[in-house]
């Protein structure tokens, strides 16, 4: 997100490298007992800088571009690779829940990748062979960890129909724990004399980029079963942010917002604010009408794939809310008609702008930390996989905890499931125990009857 | 546990082990060039915080047997506090869980400090503490509404708080969050982000696995005291078996480890497992889970023992029959599964040592920290204690018990009018297949 502040900036850019350089000497200084400016890992404070970016343009872009200004070439090339992600984005919620899932897990991996190729470059630890296999080790327990969770809830017609399936499930969780184990006894017999720290550091790299990465894009996929509206919603309007913050920014930019990343301004800040409301408030009413995206993915035993059929709940059905008098006035409107939904999304975007933009900090100074321009050079023009979703991430969370607290219950099938699983007795306890639940709120026949 | 071993040492091989580490870390510092040749400051040599009491009564004594009765009499006095607090019960076993989770984190954390020279920020030591209340907070709030689920109900502030408990804590962290984000100083980011990832995989190593030592005490007290006996039980009898035995070492990371004593170890454990089973399998003070009274508002251990704790016949295989000449042997069926955890905590908990070795190795300290005199600091103890308690926790939702029925209740009151009675009526339908309803429900 910042790159494309800083990188709008042009010229200026260069010399903001400078003082990072110089910035660079200030934390040198500022540890004189570090003897040769040793600091942990850091040998020699030699990262090697990032290799200046390699321009991976396509050569037909080039070409196109060839008569303008360095300036506005860049302009163009990420204004056409953003439309590109808009559209490839667009194409792969056409394609359906399947192909959505395989996409969030093919960017969870290569933002893994990105983040421990940096960690390798920080720690110069490549010599350690074991230690990149430990890595994707761990990363394929920890999916698989989660994956068997997702699955055993909402496939649960079809695990209890194949029998290996029903055994994996049951012990699921041993059988990763078991595998996980297997992983930790490997580094440990893997410790070699000389590179103990670099080791720990290496681990405790590859558990914090599982810890955000993975757990986050697991959550992406449970928000996206509640329905597609969930996913799509909250990457819109971050996405939204992003481009609103900029251009308000860069039409009235004047005051700095933090001195993490100083191309960011109040202006825009604000502005991205309202405009996101405004804008998302419009894309939720526009969304809520199609049961493709409103309903629930649900899997179908029969046919062996993904429905999204139902009866819209009634957060998607158009209610009447009577406006407060002050509006009323304003407006001759006495109420207006709105899906509850849409009042969730101003809170959605409430939090994608307010909080959002901290994730995209948090990115910044890790970047500026670890001396790096950007996470990797996947995308030209605006850096890695992670540059592109680093505000993306406390989205995740925050969306599926408002769901779990505000929107839906725990999950039926999962209910059942964990009934049939307890004693008899107990089973008989929660049956009594829910008839006269039932019995009260009207919806059984009253007692009366069975006594007969 | 490496230091049970090293401390035993004479006086003599102390000394040498001092200048062969420092000899190590000269070359270390040579060779280790690009990796940790920092010149980090020797740890001081350990203070003697020995009691004074213990000095009077043992200054006859050569520097050796000292330290060997120092060590033996302070492992007896934490043996027999772990005896007296688990006689208090529950409630205050808690507390003691929380505690050492508490100083276990300090221990560490305090080892990040100095290993990253970062005292001088002041912002993190806060925010550090803070993400371990917001963590503490989550996981008591999920156990509470668990266990206390009646009480929870009663209570109306309890009750919004249990409603919105992921969104509040949430809502912490991320104010947590954020404030480490207005906190970055130019200089210092990248040590802010080290210190960053410190606390967290401190938290996640630290704070979950107590609170998953809480869930198996939860599920009756012997699910926590067997597994901890076991871990100490390896711990001692390895030590003795290598003392007396010990020729093969067993791997460099701790080179004062041998197979004899790991097999020794392995198998006394077993054994020690398997009586102290039968023991405390007896008792339903131990045996119960434990629940929270609603009337007298006080933790109950009071139940009929499940089948797992009452003596059943087995027959032997013919093998064992010719050489003990008994047909059947009465056990509880518990005591089976003591050996897969004894089995297990002679096997892997030695993981947890040598990773904790590893990592005082790493990082160029001999203990954790002092608090325990000739044992070092509470991490030093509980290494090997880790992996073992989510183990045991794993072993028992696979094994042993299904869900919890009160949280089913929670979340079946939980759903909608229409999905409660699809619910019940796949109850009731699987219910009267199994024949524990009357037909009688059928025909109304």
């Amino acid at each position: 997100m910042t790159e494309l502040r800083r990188r709008g900036g042009g010229d200026q850019d260069s010399a903001e490298n400078i003082s990072d350089k110089e910035a660079d000497g200030d934390d040198r200084l500022a540890f004189p007992d570090e003897g040769d400016g040793e600091m942990v890992g850091d040998s020699k404070a030699e990262t090697p800088d990032a290799p200046p970016s390699t321009d991976n343009t396509p050569q037909c872009l080039n070409k196109a571009l060839e008569g303008l200004s360095s300036r506005w070439k860049n302009w163009w090339i990420r204004g056409i690779l953003s439309l590109t992600m808009i559209i490839g984005f667009f194409l792969i919620i056409y394609l359906g829940p399947i192909m959505l899932i395989i996409v969030v897990m093919g960017v969870q991996i290569k933002c893994f990748h990105e983040i421990i190729t940096i960690g390798y470059r920080v720690y110069h630890s490549y010599e350690l062979p074991w230690f990149r296999t430990l890595s994707w080790y761990f990363l394929i327990c920890v999916n698989y960890f989660f994956y068997g969770e997702t699955v055993a809830d909402y496939f649960g017609a079809l695990v209890q129909r194949e029998e290996p399936l029903q055994f994996l499930v049951r012990y699921h969780r041993f059988i990763s724990f078991a595998l996980y184990l297997a992983g930790f006894c490997m580094f440990v017999l893997s410790l070699v004399k000389k590179h103990y720290r670099l080791q720990f550091y290496m681990f405790a790299w590859t558990h914090v980029t599982l810890l955000i990465v993975v757990t986050q894009s697991h959550l992406v996929i449970q928000n996206l079963f509640e329905g597609m509206i969930w996913f799509i919603v909250p990457i819109s309007i971050v996405i939204c942010n992003d481009i609103m913050a900029y251009l308000f920014g860069f039409f009235f930019g004047r005051t700095p917002l933090i001195k993490l990343s100083p191309k960011k301004t109040w202006e825009g800040f604000i502005g991205g604010f309202f405009a996101t409301v405004v804008l998302s408030f419009f894309f939720a009413y526009l969304l809520s009408q199609y049961q493709y995206f409103v309903c629930p993915v649900e899997y179908d035993s029969e046919t062996n794939r993904f429905a999204v059929e139902c009866e819209p709940s009634n957060l998607f059905m158009i209610q009447e809310y009577t406006l407060p008098a002050v509006v009323q006035n304003a407006l001759r409107w006495k109420t207006v008609n709105l899906y509850p939904f849409q009042i969730h999304s101003i809170a959605l975007s409430s939090f994608a702008s307010l909080i959002g933009p901290f994730g995209g900090f948090f990115a910044s100074g890790f970047k500026r930390a670890f001396k790096i321009k950007d996470f990797a050079d996947t995308i030209p023009g605006h850096g890695g996989i992670m540059d592109r979703f680093d505000c993306q991430y406390l989205m995740a969370t925050f969306v599926h905890v408002y769901i779990t607290s505000f929107i839906r219950g725990p999950n039926p099938s999962k209910v059942l499931q964990q009934l049939l699983v307890l004693q008899p007795e107990q089973q008989l306890g929660i049956f009594n125990t829910l008839r006269n639940q039932l019995r009260e709120k009207g919806l059984l026949p009253p007692a009366v009857e069975e006594a007969q | 546990m490496a230091e049970l071993r090293q401390r035993g040492a004479t006086d003599k091989e102390l000394k040498h082990q001092h200048s062969e580490d420092k000899g190590s870390e000269t070359e270390g510092k040579e060779r280790d060039g690009a990796s940790d040749s920092e010149t980090k400051p020797e740890v001081p040599v350990s203070a003697d915080d020995t009691p004074e009491v213990l000095n009077k009564a043992l200054s006859g004594l050569s520097s050796r047997w000292k330290n060997w009765w120092v060590r033996g009499i302070l492992t007896l006095a934490m043996i027999s506090f772990f005896f007296f607090i688990i006689y208090l019960g529950p409630m205050v076993l808690m507390m003691i869980v929380l505690c050492v989770q508490i100083k276990c984190f300090q221990e560490i954390i305090t080892i990040g400090y100095s290993v990253y020279h970062s005292y001088d920020l002041p912002w993190f030591r806060t925010l550090s503490w803070y993400f371990l209340l917001c963590v503490n907070y989550f996981f008591y709030g999920e156990t509470v509404t668990d266990y206390f689920f009646t009480l929870v109900q009663r209570e109306e502030p309890l009750r919004i708080l249990s409603k919105y408990h992921r969104f509040i804590s949430f809502a912490l962290y991320l104010t947590g969050f954020c404030m480490f984000v207005l906190s970055l100083v130019k200089k210092h980011y990248r040590l802010q982000f080290y210190m960053f990832g410190w606390t967290h995989v401190t938290l996640l190593i630290v704070v979950t696995q107590s609170h998953l030592i809480i869930h198996n005490l939860f599920e009756g007290m012997i699910w926590f005291i067997v597994p901890i006996s076991c871990v100490i039980c390896n711990d001692i009898m390895a030590y003795m078996f290598g003392f007396f035995f010990g020729r093969t070492p067993l791997i460099k990371l701790s080179p004062k480890k041998t197979w004899e004593g790991f097999i020794g170890g392995f198998f006394s454990t077993i054994v020690f497992g398997i009586l102290l089973s039968y023991v405390m399998a007896g008792y339903s003070y131990f045996v119960c889970p434990v629940e929270f009274n609603n009337d007298s508002n006080r933790f109950t251990v009071d139940c009929q023992p499940s089948e797992l704790f009452q003596l059943q016949d087995y027959s032997l295989p013919s093998v064992l029959q010719s050489i003990t000449g008994w047909t059947t042997v009465k056990l509880y069926p518990f005591q089976i599964h003591s050996i897969a955890l004894s089995s297990f905590a002679s096997i892997m908990g030695p993981f947890g040592g040598f990773f904790a070795s590893g990592f005082k190795r790493a990082f160029k300290i001999k203990d954790f920290a002092n608090t325990i005199p000739g044992h070092g600091g509470i991490m030093d103890r509980f290494d090997c204690q880790y992996l073992m308690a989510t183990f045991v926790n794993v072993y028992i939702a696979s094994f042993i018990r299904g869900p919890n029925p009160s949280k089913v209740i929670q979340q079946l009151l939980a759903l909608r009018p229409d999905q409660q009675l699809h619910i019940f009526n796949s109850l009731k339908a699987h219910l009267t297949e199994k024949g524990l309803l009357p037909a009688l429900e059928e025909a109304a």
